[in-house]
């Protein structure tokens, strides 16, 4: 188990290969479909985004509402694919890593080698397990997207597995027929 | 004619969210404990094994299972004998009421937004919800209510086959979707395959066909048969827990049957994730 902490440097993403289990600690940002949209709108406008992204990580994930007293409510990731699009334009911003579930496209991971960042897994549908690792959570930008808004957490410890690295290589095995 | 408050529905449907949001049902814990025995694949037994963990800290917590609270499919078993009181009410508004609430009072994600294309805006209700009504004999009113997220729902297909296809023609197109949802969806999965009816109704099929016990069988020994085939197939692909290998790639898969046109073969599957949250009562 890789003990990693953000923002993320060239020697940390460097030091990842797929299939490695890590544990980060720091600050991640909250983004999912919606606020991906309207940040590349932003970025092609060249327009300051409401966020600094630069060596950051992006976690794939709309929590549930918090209960009364208790930091947020269940946080596992959401798809990778459907930000597809999005993250080379974002990682091209200085976006170092992403955290989701599931498979990226090969854009995806040529991005990932061009600007050298990484995009690790976590456990979907365990969003109750993933949610005793966020040590506080704050909403930063894009409150009226609800649950789609971009959140500050503070994660220690949070279990991950580098899904794609920043040579090309991929944890997963895609069953082709 | 027996008449029910709407209330009683409302408050009943509440219950429904937030039990199904926090308890995954038994029949799937053990499927997933019985999956974890049995894995060969070190690491996927592991991840089995968080599942099985975070269902114990959703229940014990409560804490929703997974953040994805899902769209409310509701499935409606109404007696004939029954009439909804006061007489201005249905029964559907008193499901959607009901929903709104549990998804309120239940610390739940709203997941609904008013339109698909222009201007998603969500509607803060999690409603409408996606309500099947069945008129059945009798004076009672059975609810029904799945969770269904979307990163699965996102992986169902549907496919016209000819009526002159077998059987291996059909298991192999089946086998093909689950490979195409692979580790988006969250494997395990629950499979739902629909065979027969026409369009609309071989979709609701694959969905209904989820709500068996995972460890049942279609009666029909053919299909049961069928059933038996398509999981050793899915769990040979290698897919595994979260998509990072092993032998677990779907906990059970259930086919329901309809008849159809003589022209027609149609066939519909429903990706459901390692989350099945749903959860019943009558009233």
């Amino acid at each position: 188990m890789k003990k990693i902490t953000t923002p993320l440097t060239d020697e940390v993403v460097c030091s990842l290969k797929a299939g490695d289990e890590v544990s980060i600690s720091g600050i991640v940002y909250t983004a999912r479909d919606a606020a991906h949209k309207r940040l590349c709108e932003l970025v092609g406008q060249k327009k300051q985004l409401p966020i600094p992204i630069e060596g950051q990580i992006f976690y794939f994930v709309g929590p549930t509402p918090a209960r009364p007293g208790k930091i947020i409510g269940s946080a596992g990731p959401t798809t990778s694919a459907r930000m597809d699009s999005f993250s080379p334009i974002l990682l091209a911003a200085g976006l170092k890593g992403m955290i989701g579930k599931g498979y990226r496209c090969d854009a995806v991971r040529d991005a990932l080698k061009k600007y050298c960042a990484v995009h690790f897994a976590a456990l979907g549908g365990a969003g109750a397990l993933l949610s005793q690792y966020i040590i506080s959570a704050q909403v930063v930008a894009y409150e009226d997207l609800d649950t789609e808004a971009i959140r500050k957490l503070e994660v220690k410890d949070f279990p991950a597995i580098v899904a794609y690295d920043s040579y090309g290589n991929s944890v997963f095995k895609k069953v082709e027929e | 004619m027996r008449t029910i408050q709407f209330e009683k529905i409302v408050s009943e449907v509440e219950k429904l969210c937030i039990k199904s949001s926090h308890e995954l049902p038994q029949d799937v814990l053990t499927a997933l404990q019985a999956a974890a025995q049995k894995e060969s694949n070190a690491s996927a037994k592991k991840i089995l094994n968080q599942l099985i963990e975070n269902a114990k800290i959703a229940k014990d917590q409560q804490i929703p299972i997974c953040q994805d609270t899902g769209l409310a499919v509701v499935f409606l078993q109404i007696g004939s004998q029954v009439s909804v009181s006061p007489d201005n009410t249905t029964i559907v508004d008193a499901v959607n009421t009901g929903i709104a609430r549990g998804y309120e009072k239940g610390f739940l994600r709203k997941s609904v937004v008013a339109q698909p294309l222009n201007n998603r805006k969500n509607t803060d209700t999690n409603t409408p919800a996606v309500i099947h009504t069945e008129i059945v004999p009798g004076d009672k009113i059975r609810i029904t209510l799945m969770a269904k997220g979307g990163g699965c729902e996102n992986k169902s297909q549907f496919k016209m086959f000819l009526p002159t296809d077998d059987k291996e023609k059909i298991i192999g197109w089946i086998v093909n979707v689950v490979a195409q949802a692979g580790a988006d969806a969250c494997p395990p999965f629950v499979v739902g395959a629909g065979l027969g009816g026409d369009f609309e109704q071989c979709c609701l099929l694959s969905k209904k066909a989820l709500l068996r016990k995972l460890n049942s069988h279609n009666t029909d020994s053919f299909y049961a048969d069928m059933e038996k085939q398509l999981l050793q197939k899915i769990n040979s692909l290698g897919i595994g827990p979260a998509g990072l290998g092993g032998d677990t790639t779907a906990l059970a898969v259930m086919i329901e049957t309809a008849p159809c046109h003589i022209a027609s073969l149609p066939v519909a599957v429903n990706i459901e994730c390692h989350a099945h949250r749903h959860a019943s009562c009558e009233i």
